[in-house]
C-alpha cells in the first residue's frame, strides 16, 4: 500500500468523510470512507492492479471505474464475480482477487502471457480436439486455468441468501436516471402517470454528478423535481435486465437490506428508454496495461471519490468529455504532460509497461513519459431494451455510433437522452420532458393530442475504433483485434460467427464496452462498412444476474389433508406425493397391510380427486368422457371408468357414483383431479355449450377414509348414523348418502381397491378428524389401525389393480391394459374413439401381465427391462413388491403381446446387474383374483 | 411474457392460462378416416402470423377463450368466449 491518493473535498464527492471504513483486500487491511466502491478506495489507497486477465494473465487495472469495468471483478466473502466499481465498501468486507494464482502480483499462469501471440482465435479447439480420447484430461487441466470466482457450497446451518420478486404495473417505467430520465419521469408524472424510475448507479444523476459546479446544481434542481412530484418510485441500484412480450420489463433490484436481489417484474404501459451512452475504449498496442483509462473513469475517480488516478498523464480526446476530463486532471494536481487531440489527428500507437503504464508512443514518433493514459474516443449506444423489444439499431459514420431506429420504435417504447440525440443539457432535458408527457399520454394519462417529440441535434464526432497497432478489443474475454483478424482469414467473416469463434462480446460485459470496436475491427478486416458486417445482437440480461434471483424465493406449496397432524402425530413418515404430502407408513408397512386382509385398517385416500356433477345432461358427459356406458347407472350405483384421450391413450381412471336424479359424484386418481376437470370443462365449454352439466371440483371439500378389511362392514356399522351397511341393504359397488359419527352429508361408497370388503367415506373435510378418531375408538376390538399409502399400494398390486400413469405409460391404450372390455364402441362418441375402433381391428402390441420372479425374494426395481430368450428388449416391469399375502415377490410388467400368454418366462434385467427369470401369472390379480372378498 | 385479454378478467399475465394452441376443429369421430384424425391430433398450420387459439383462463375465470394471436409481433386481439352465445 502506498501514501494516499485521496483528494481534498470535492463539490460533487459520494463519500462520506466523517464515516471511516476497514476492509480488507487479499488480507491486507484497507480504509475506505461511506460511499465508497471497492475499486475507488484501493484506488484511493495507490492500487493500480484488480485482475488479471482471462487468457494471457496480464495485470489489468481500472478502465471504466463503472458497473461495466471488465477489469475489477473480485471475490468478496463467499459471493464471486463481484463488481468492484459498483459495490460498496461494508465494514470488515473480505475481498479477494479472482483467477490469480498464487498471487495477483506474482500470477505463474502469466507464462501463457509470455507465449501471448501464440494462444490465437480457436486456440482450445484446434489444440485440444486431437486426440479425443485425451479430451477429459485436458477439460480437467484447462479447468484450473478457467476464470470467474469460488461459489461456496451452502453450508449446514448457515443462512442462505435471500431472493425477492415482486410484481409492480407502473404506467411508465423510465430506464435510466441521468438528467433525461429524470425529466421524462417528472413530466410523465405531472401528467398523470404512475411512473418507474430504475437507475443502475446508487444514486440519481447520470453522468451530472460527475459534473462541473452548474451541472452539480442542474442535478440538484432534477433531483429535487423528482423527490417533490407524486407518483415516482425511484429504484437506485437496480437495472433493467430486458424487455419482454407486451412491455414487460424485469428490473433488477440490488441494494436491499435482507433481500440479496429482487426481481422486479415490471409491466409497464409505456416504457422510456434512456440509459445514455457508455465510452468507448480505443485499441492500440498496450490499451489494457493499468493505467490506461477511459475519460469517464477518470472523471468518476475525481469527482465521485475523490481520487487522483496518477501523477502525469497524457490524454487522447476527440470529444468534450476529454476536454472535461483534462480539466478535472489539472484540478486534481495531476500534471497534464501532453494533449493528444484525435480531432486535429493525433493518434496514440503504444503503452509501454506492464503492471503499469510507463510512457506512451505517439504518431508522431515521440514518446512521452506518464503512469496514466485517457482515451476520449466516442461512444457506445446500450441497444438491449431496444432490441429485446422488438426494435433495431443503426449506425451513423458522421457521428460516429449507433442510433436506434426512431420512426420503427417498438409501439409504447420511447427514447430520450444520450441515445437518441446530443445538444445543451437543457436541449436534453426539454425533450426528455415532451417524450416523458408522450409516454404518459400513450398509457392513458393525461388528455388531448399526444404531444409532437422535437429532434436533437446529433453531434458530428471522428470515427475511432482501433489506432495503428492492435489491441485488446474484449477485455473480459481476453479478445484482440489480432484475433479478430485471424478468424476472419479463416472464413469466419459475419459478426455473430466471429463473435462465437473468438468469444469477443461473449463475456461479463457483454458487449457493453466492446461491441462497437468489435464490428469495426471486423469491417476493417473484410473491407467493408460497419452496417455491411451488421451488428452483433443485444440479449438480455442487460447486467449480470444472479440464478437466485431468477429463481426467486423458495416456494413449494403443499396440500394436506386434514388428518395430516393426526398422522405426523403418530409417527406416519412422510410421503410426497404429487402436491400433496402424505403418510407412508407409520413405521410397519407389511404389519399395516397384514392388518387389512385379516382385520381392518383405515387409509387417509383425501388427494383423490373428485367432482360433483349435476344437471339433466352428465349421463351425456359421461358418455363422452369415459369408455364406458353409463346411461343406465341407476341412483345408488358406482361404476368403476376410464377415461382416454383422443388419442386412445389411458388418462384416468376412477369410480362414480349416481348420488341423485341428477347428481353423480365422480373420482379421478390423485395426480389427475385438476386435469380431469379441465378436460371436462373444455368439452363442454368447446363441443357442447349446450349441455347441461355443473362440474364443481370437491377434491379438498371431503376428507377421504378408504376402510378396508373383512371386519371394515362391522366397523362401518358402529358410525353411521342413518345407512343401512348390511351385505343385502348396501352391495358391492353401490354408494350411499347419510350421517357418520353425527355428521351429516357423507358419501360412503362401497368400492374395493384393497380387493378387501371396503368402504370409501367421503367426510365434509372440517369433520374428517372427527370420524377418524371415531373409527379408530369404535374399532379396537376388532383390530383396526392407520395404514399409509405403502401399504395400499401393496395391497392393490396383489390385486392385480392398475394405476394410471404408473402400469400405463403415454403410449398405453385400453387394450394394452386389459380394460378393452369397458370400451364400449357401440356409443356414437367418446373421447377417443375412433382410435379405440381402429385398435380394436389391430393386433395386439402389448399388454399388462402378471410376473412372479422365479426367486420368491427378488423384487426387481420398477423399471427394470425385460428381455425374451433371444436377448431382445420386450417389455418392462411397472409395479413390483413383495407381498406380505402370499410372501413373495409379485410384479406387474408391460410385455410384447406375443410374451403374454400365462405361464410364458421372460428374463427381467436387474438394475444391479445379472439377470433374474419370471413368469407370465394367468391374472393380474395375485390376490383373490374371482373377487369374493370385495363381494363378501 | 404475453398479455391475454380475457373478456371477463380484463388483460392478464400469459401465466394465469393454460395454452391450447391452434383451434382445430374435431372431426366427425363416426366418419372420420384414420388420416383425417390423425391430423387433428397431430397436424398444425404452425403460421408465422394471425392464429385462432384457445387458452383456458386456469387461475382466473376458468373458461376457455378463443384468442386472435400474431405468432411474429405478438400482438393479440380481443378474446372470445370459446363458443359464442
Amino acid at each position: 500500500m502506498t501514501a494516499t491518493r485521496r483528494l481534498d473535498p470535492q463539490p460533487g464527492e459520494v463519500i462520506d468523510r466523517r464515516q471511516r471504513l476497514s476492509f480488507s483486500w487479499n488480507a491486507r487491511a484497507y480504509p475506505a470512507f461511506a460511499g465508497d466502491t471497492i475499486a475507488s478506495a484501493l484506488a484511493a489507497s495507490g492500487e493500480t492492479v484488480f485482475s488479471r486477465s482471462m487468457k494471457y494473465h496480464r495485470p489489468r487495472g481500472l478502465l471504466t471505474a463503472s458497473h461495466a469495468d471488465p477489469n475489477c471483478t473480485v471475490q468478496v466473502g463467499d459471493e464471486p464475480n463481484v463488481r468492484a466499481a459498483h459495490r460498496l465498501v461494508e465494514p470488515g468486507m473480505d475481498v479477494r482477487a479472482q483467477d490469480a494464482w498464487p498471487s495477483l502480483a506474482f500470477d505463474v499462469k502469466a507464462v501463457t502471457g509470455l507465449a501471448g501471440r501464440f494462444l490465437p482465435a480457436g486456440f482450445y479447439y484446434k489444440t485440444f480436439i486431437r486426440p479425443r480420447s485425451l479430451w477429459p484430461t485436458y477439460e480437467r487441466v484447462l479447468r484450473r486455468f478457467s476464470h470467474g470466482g469460488v461459489v461456496s457450497p451452502h453450508r449446514p446451518g448457515s443462512e442462505p441468501q435471500r431472493y425477492d420478486k415482486r410484481h409492480v404495473h407502473p404506467d411508465v417505467l423510465v430506464a435510466g436516471g441521468g438528467p433525461a430520465g429524470m425529466a421524462a419521469a417528472v413530466a410523465a408524472a405531472r401528467s398523470g402517470a404512475q411512473v418507474l424510475l430504475v437507475e443502475e448507479d446508487h444514486a440519481l444523476g447520470g453522468h451530472l454528478r460527475w459534473g462541473d459546479p452548474v451541472e452539480l446544481a442542474s442535478l440538484a434542481e432534477l433531483r429535487d423535481e423528482v423527490a417533490a412530484t407524486d407518483g415516482i418510485e425511484v429504484l437506485t441500484d437496480s437495472v433493467a435486465l430486458g424487455c419482454y412480450d407486451h412491455l414487460e420489463v424485469a428490473v433488477l433490484q440490488r441494494g436491499l437490506a435482507h433481500v440479496h436481489e429482487r426481481l422486479v417484474k415490471a409491466r409497464a404501459r409505456a416504457l422510456v428508454v434512456a440509459p445514455g451512452l457508455i465510452e468507448r475504449p480505443y485499441v492500440f498496442a498496450g490499451n489494457d496495461v493499468p493505467g490506461v483509462l477511459l475519460s469517464s473513469a477518470v472523471r468518476r475517480l475525481v469527482n465521485l471519490y475523490a481520487v487522483r488516478p496518477g501523477d502525469r498523464a497524457v490524454v487522447l480526446t476527440a470529444n468534450p468529455q476529454g476536454d472535461a476530463a483534462v480539466a478535472d486532471l489539472e484540478r486534481a494536481g495531476v500534471e497534464v504532460v501532453h494533449v493528444v487531440d484525435a480531432r486535429r489527428g493525433g493518434d496514440v500507437v503504444r503503452a509501454v509497461g506492464r503492471s503499469r503504464v510507463r510512457a506512451v508512443e505517439l504518431a508522431d514518433g515521440r514518446r512521452i513519459d506518464c503512469d496514466l493514459l485517457l482515451t476520449a474516443v466516442g461512444w457506445t449506444t446500450p441497444a438491449t431494451l431496444f432490441t429485446t423489444a422488438g426494435g433495431s439499431l443503426g449506425y451513423d459514420r458522421r457521428t460516429a455510433r449507433f442510433w436506434p431506429d426512431a420512426p420503427r420504435l417498438p409501439d409504447g417504447v420511447f427514447a430520450a437522452g444520450g441515445v437518441v440525440g446530443d445538444g445543451t443539457l437543457e436541449q436534453l432535458v426539454e425533450h426528455a420532458g415532451v417524450v416523458g408527457r408522450a409516454a404518459a399520454r400513450r398509457a392513458g394519462a393525461g388528455s388531448g393530442d399526444p404531444p409532437v417529440v422535437p429532434e436533437l441535434p446529433r453531434n458530428p464526432h471522428p470515427e475511432l475504433f482501433r489506432g495503428r497497432t492492435h489491441g485488446i478489443v474484449d477485455f473480459s474475454e481476453d479478445v484482440s483485434s489480432r484475433d479478430l483478424v485471424t478468424a476472419v482469414q479463416e472464413g469466419y467473416s459475419s459478426a455473430e460467427l466471429a463473435k462465437r469463434y473468438t468469444t469477443a462480446t461473449m463475456g461479463p460485459t457483454q458487449g457493453k464496452v466492446e461491441s462497437v470496436n468489435v464490428l469495426a475491427v471486423l469491417a476493417e478486416a473484410i473491407g467493408r462498412t460497419i452496417p455491411e458486417v451488421g451488428t452483433t445482437t443485444w440479449r438480455p440480461p442487460y447486467a449480470p444476474v444472479t440464478l437466485g434471483a431468477l429463481a426467486g424465493p423458495h416456494r413449494d406449496p403443499v396440500r394436506r389433508s386434514p388428518l395430516q397432524p393426526w398422522h405426523e402425530r403418530n409417527g406416519a413418515v412422510p410421503l410426497v406425493a404429487g402436491a400433496w404430502i402424505r403418510p407412508d407408513h407409520y413405521g410397519d408397512p407389511v404389519a399395516e397391510a397384514r392388518t387389512v386382509r385379516e382385520a381392518v385398517g383405515i387409509i387417509d385416500v383425501t388427494p383423490i380427486g373428485k367432482l360433483d356433477l349435476r344437471g339433466p345432461d352428465v349421463p351425456k358427459l359421461l358418455n363422452l368422457l369415459y369408455v364406458n356406458r353409463w346411461s343406465r347407472l341407476a341412483v345408488g350405483r358406482v361404476r368403476y371408468g376410464v377415461m382416454c384421450a383422443e388419442d386412445g391413450v389411458v388418462l384416468d381412471d376412477g369410480v362414480t357414483g349416481r348420488l341423485g336424479e341428477e347428481h353423480y359424484l365422480t373420482s379421478t386418481t390423485s395426480g389427475g383431479a385438476a386435469s380431469v376437470w379441465e378436460w371436462a370443462e373444455s368439452w363442454l365449454q368447446t363441443e357442447h355449450p349446450d349441455w347441461r352439466v355443473h362440474v364443481t371440483p370437491v377434491t379438498t371439500a371431503y376428507a377421504s377414509i378408504s376402510v378396508a378389511g373383512p371386519r371394515s362392514r362391522e366397523l362401518i356399522a358402529r358410525v353411521v348414523d342413518d345407512v343401512d351397511v348390511s351385505a343385502d341393504a348396501f352391495p358391492y359397488m353401490h354408494v350411499r348418502t347419510g350421517g357418520i359419527a353425527g355428521v351429516a352429508g357423507c358419501v360412503l361408497w362401497r368400492i374395493g381397491f384393497t380387493g378387501e370388503l371396503g368402504y370409501e367415506l367421503h367426510v365434509p373435510a372440517g369433520h374428517g378428524l372427527h370420524v377418524w378418531e371415531r373409527l379408530l375408538a369404535r374399532g379396537q376390538d376388532l383390530g383396526v389401525r392407520a395404514v399409509g399409502i405403502e401399504a395400499q399400494r401393496v395391497l392393490r398390486l396383489e390385486k392385480g389393480h392398475l394405476i394410471v400413469g404408473q402400469d400405463t405409460d403415454g403410449l398405453t391404450q385400453a387394450h394394452d391394459v386389459g380394460l378393452e372390455g369397458l370400451v364400449r364402441l357401440d356409443k356414437d362418441d367418446f373421447a377417443g374413439r375412433p382410435e379405440l375402433v381402429w385398435r380394436a381391428q389391430a393386433a395386439d402390441e402389448r399388454r399388462l401381465v402378471g410376473l412372479w420372479p422365479r426367486d420368491e425374494a427378488t423384487v426387481p426395481a420398477e423399471g427394470s427391462q425385460l428381455v425374451d430368450a433371444a436377448g431382445r428388449l420386450c417389455g418392462r416391469i411397472t409395479s413390483s413388491r413383495w407381498s406380505p399375502t402370499l410372501r413373495r415377490s409379485i410384479c406387474l410388467g408391460q410385455v410384447a403381446a406375443s410374451l403374454a400368454q400365462s405361464g410364458t418366462e421372460v428374463r427381467v434385467r436387474l438394475p444391479e446387474g445379472g439377470f433374474a427369470a419370471a413368469v407370465v401369472t394367468e391374472h393380474l390379480a395375485a390376490v383373490d383374483p374371482e373377487g369374493v372378498r370385495v363381494r363378501a | 411474457m404475453i398479455l391475454i385479454p380475457c373478456p371477463w378478467c380484463g388483460p392478464r399475465d400469459a401465466g394465469e392460462f393454460g395454452y391450447g394452441g391452434e383451434i382445430v376443429p374435431r372431426p366427425d369421430p363416426r366418419t372420420a378416416t384414420p388420416e383425417r384424425w390423425r391430423d387433428y391430433l397431430y397436424l398444425r398450420a404452425n403460421v408465422a402470423g394471425w392464429q385462432t387459439e384457445r387458452w383456458y383462463h386456469r387461475m382466473g375465470c376458468r373458461r376457455l377463450l378463443t384468442v386472435r394471436r400474431n405468432t411474429v409481433t405478438g400482438e393479440v386481439r380481443p378474446a372470445a368466449e370459446a363458443v359464442e352465445r
